[in-house]
């Protein structure tokens, strides 16, 4: 018999980046209403966000952001959704889900609304199983297992760092794709969650994604995008590649699959490709990056493998182009504010107040 | 970009008959089956006549067959089926446990097993970074942002691993644990199986190149008291991971999903369960063991990655079980038979 997917609404933080405004936080109301919400305004801070009512939540603009990092609010970005990444290292709770504004219910194939947080739950609170591929995925799923074959021995699993939704409708595509494909829509609802293998690399997209602070928090670092930066919408990748190898030495699980949401905005893929397009060139070099980056046996907290990974840009990427050199310094910055902001746990700490 | 089109004449269709009436099971997969050739093998074990109904396109094979090509090896059981895909003279196989039927979508239409596994084969794999909308060259699908574009190619894809509704593949314990368990959960997608990922891959719903795979796909971990139920052996897995650390190291691509098979309930996994179950205690041995596999750059097909697999094997597990040993032994075995009727009758456009 199932048991009923906690809450967890005092141990979850949903973080929203958002420049235009809230109003799609109403379809989500009946789902997001028990949470406490950090919502980071990007762009200009004299706007006013207004939040819809009833919601329990702070906000941080760019002069909030300025005020408490100080100089190390150089690491966040401005004008790029990877601002998002204050709101994880703000947070006092354990687990977080971050989602666009642009995002919204969908629905699976029967016509019921899916709760993509419940789902979320379900999947880093139960197991992931990296070091053996599940053919029938997720065999903590209700109504799955392990098959055949499959060794006793891997069967407890490790615990879940991530969980990564997927997108009904407009697909998550690159530039050029989105350009040659301006109508397609992701219509397929597959029905599974499953483990990343360990040593296998995945494009993180940031925009219906849950992580457990506490397991893999300081290598979500969003990266250097936007203003006066040479890139964009590389920023969940970013930290993806960094938090796979980061999960994959410490033994931490990470899977994607279940929940959707419905993506409805088409970003204008002339726009994108101009943010994107270093990015496209640049990540032919940065995939064998990641893809060879090992880390020491010495590395044992996330902020240990972190600055390793940091050492490693800035030795093997700078030459790649100067803005990994300044990539590299943000990543120990961010590592920096992090454990300021989040000192070894010994009481739990208030939420901050909303603005 | 295009890709080769798979003819149905370059397609076998490969069936171990482990029980004597295949009236029903034929019967179910005739729409599916009628336009391809079949090879049936009869179980060695078997002695009842098999009973098989008219207007397939077949050749059977039993005992005698077996036993002039080799007295080595054993093709006992669900093994037989090895046999058809070694006298197979098709560029692709597909195979199908004789207790499966096709499975059927929501509004009752058949889904078309052999045509899915077709286009498995027949699309790009992609081994080598994971792409969260699954099989990119899938109508519907592409790549997702953030792939890397000179990984888009894709590589030839050997294997393609199917599914199953209603009896799920599940191991004697976990079925007699949970013994009204069925999978009901029709999951829409295929996926490469990631560069270096180890799987548990299942001979009951299959199909592979057998010009680039086929001699990795061999009869070779033999339990003792093996039975005439899946519950009961392991010797596709075994194969299933010696047959994808070679397609990792040929730079082939395995996948895993649809197709799916309906699969008929059969057998009691409890009376399994009483029996000496040596199967999963072997598997936790040999996990070490492929994680550190390496195959040298000088194997360069199937055949010799297989034959550095079993020296390996003969080496490092032969000290921990005698099977391992044999098994070792019927790999070298299978490859020097795999090149001599290769060699005998060389496969078209091979």
């Amino acid at each position: 018999m199932a048991e009923a997917t906690p809450l967890l609404k005092d141990e979850l933080d949903i973080v929203i980046p958002t420049i235009r405004n809230l109003d799609f936080l109403e379809m989500w109301r009946p789902y997001f209403q028990p949470y406490h919400m950090i919502i980071v305004q990007d762009g200009d801070p004299s706007k006013v966000i207004k939040v819809p009512e009833g919601f329990d939540y702070e906000l941080y603009n760019r002069n909030d952001i300025n005020k408490i990092l100080g100089p190390k609010a150089s690491c966040i970005s401005f004008k790029d959704s990877a601002c998002r990444c204050f709101g994880y290292m703000v947070s006092k709770k354990k687990y977080i889900f971050t989602i666009d504004d642009d995002c919204f219910v969908a629905k699976d194939p029967s016509g019921k609304e899916i709760n993509a947080l419940s789902q979320h739950i379900k999947n880093i609170l139960s197991p992931s199983s990296p070091y053996f591929f599940n053919t029938l995925y997720d065999p903590f799923r209700e109504g799955a297992d392990y098959v055949r074959g499959y060794p006793f021995s891997l069967r407890e699993g490790v615990p879940t760092a991530v969980s990564h939704g997927l997108w009904l409708n407009i697909p998550d595509y690159d530039a050029p794709t989105q350009l040659v494909k301006p109508l397609e829509k992701n219509t397929r609802y597959v029905d599974a969650v499953m483990t990343i293998p360990k040593g296998t690399l995945f494009p993180m997209c940031g925009m219906n994604l849950t992580f457990d602070r506490d397991l893999i928090g300081p290598a979500m670092y969003f990266g250097l995008m936007g203003d006066g930066q040479p890139i964009g919408r590389y920023d969940d990748m970013w930290a993806g590649w960094c938090v796979k190898v980061i999960c994959d030495h410490l033994g931490l699980g990470v899977k994607t699959g279940l929940p959707y949401i419905w993506h409805s905005k088409a970003s204008n893929p002339f726009v994108n490709l101009k943010k994107e397009y270093k990015g496209i060139f640049w990540q032919e070099e940065i995939i064998p990056f990641f893809q060879a980056a090992t880390l020491s046996k010495e590395a044992i907290t996330v902020q240990q493998c972190y600055i390793e990974l940091s050492k490693q840009v800035k030795e093997k990427l700078s030459k790649l182009d100067p803005y990994f050199d300044k990539l590299a310094d943000a990543m120990v910055t961010w590592i920096e504010a992090w454990d300021e902001l989040n000192p070894p746990k010994k009481t739990k700490l208030p939420n901050g107040t909303a603005k | 970009m295009s890709h080769p089109i798979i003819k149905d004449d370059e397609v076998d269709i490969v069936v171990a008959a482990i029980q004597p009436d295949l009236t029903s099971f034929m019967e179910e997969w005739r729409p599916i089956f009628c336009r391809f050739h079949l090879i049936i093998v009869k179980d060695p074990d078997l002695q009842k006549e098999l009973i098989i109904p008219e207007g397939f396109n077949m050749d059977l094979y039993t005992k005698s067959d077996m036993d002039r090509v080799s007295t080595s090896i054993l093709f006992t059981g669900y093994s037989c089926r090895y046999f058809g895909y070694l006298v197979s003279k098709k560029k692709y196989i597909v195979a199908v446990d004789d207790d499966c039927i096709p499975a059927k979508d929501g509004k009752g239409f058949l889904f078309d097993v052999v045509a899915q596994h077709i286009s498995n084969l027949r699309l790009p794999a992609t081994p080598f970074f994971f792409n969260t909308l699954y099989d990119p060259f899938q109508k519907g699908a592409d790549f997702v942002r953030g792939y890397p574009f000179s990984l888009r190619n894709g590589v030839k894809c050997a294997i393609s691993c199917g599914l199953w509704l209603n009896l799920a593949d599940y191991d004697a314990p976990t079925q007699a644990l949970k013994p009204g368990e069925r999978n009901a959960r029709y999951v829409d997608a295929v996926l490469t199986v990631p560069l270096k990922a180890m799987m548990p891959l299942s001979g009951i719903n299959v199909a592979f190149n057998r010009e680039v795979i086929g001699p990795a796909l061999f009869p070779g971990l033999h339990l003792a008291g093996e039975g005439k139920q899946r519950w009961e052996t392991v010797e596709d897995i075994w194969c299933g991971m010696c047959a994808k650390l070679v397609c990792d190291h040929l730079g082939l691509g395995v996948k895993s999903g649809v197709p799916y098979v309906w699969r008929n309930d059969r057998g009691d996994a409890i009376e399994t369960l009483k029996k000496e179950w040596l199967g999963m205690k072997l598997m936790e041995e040999v996990v070490p063991f492929f994680q550190s596999v390496r195959l040298p750059r000088t194997a360069v097909v199937a055949e010799d990655c297989v034959l550095e697999i079993a020296a390996m094997v003969k080496e490092k597990l032969g000290p921990v079980d005698p099977l391992f040993g044999q098994a070792a032994d019927a790999m070298v075995e299978w490859v020097r038979l795999w090149k001599a009727v290769e060699s005998a009758s060389p496969t078209p456009g091979a």
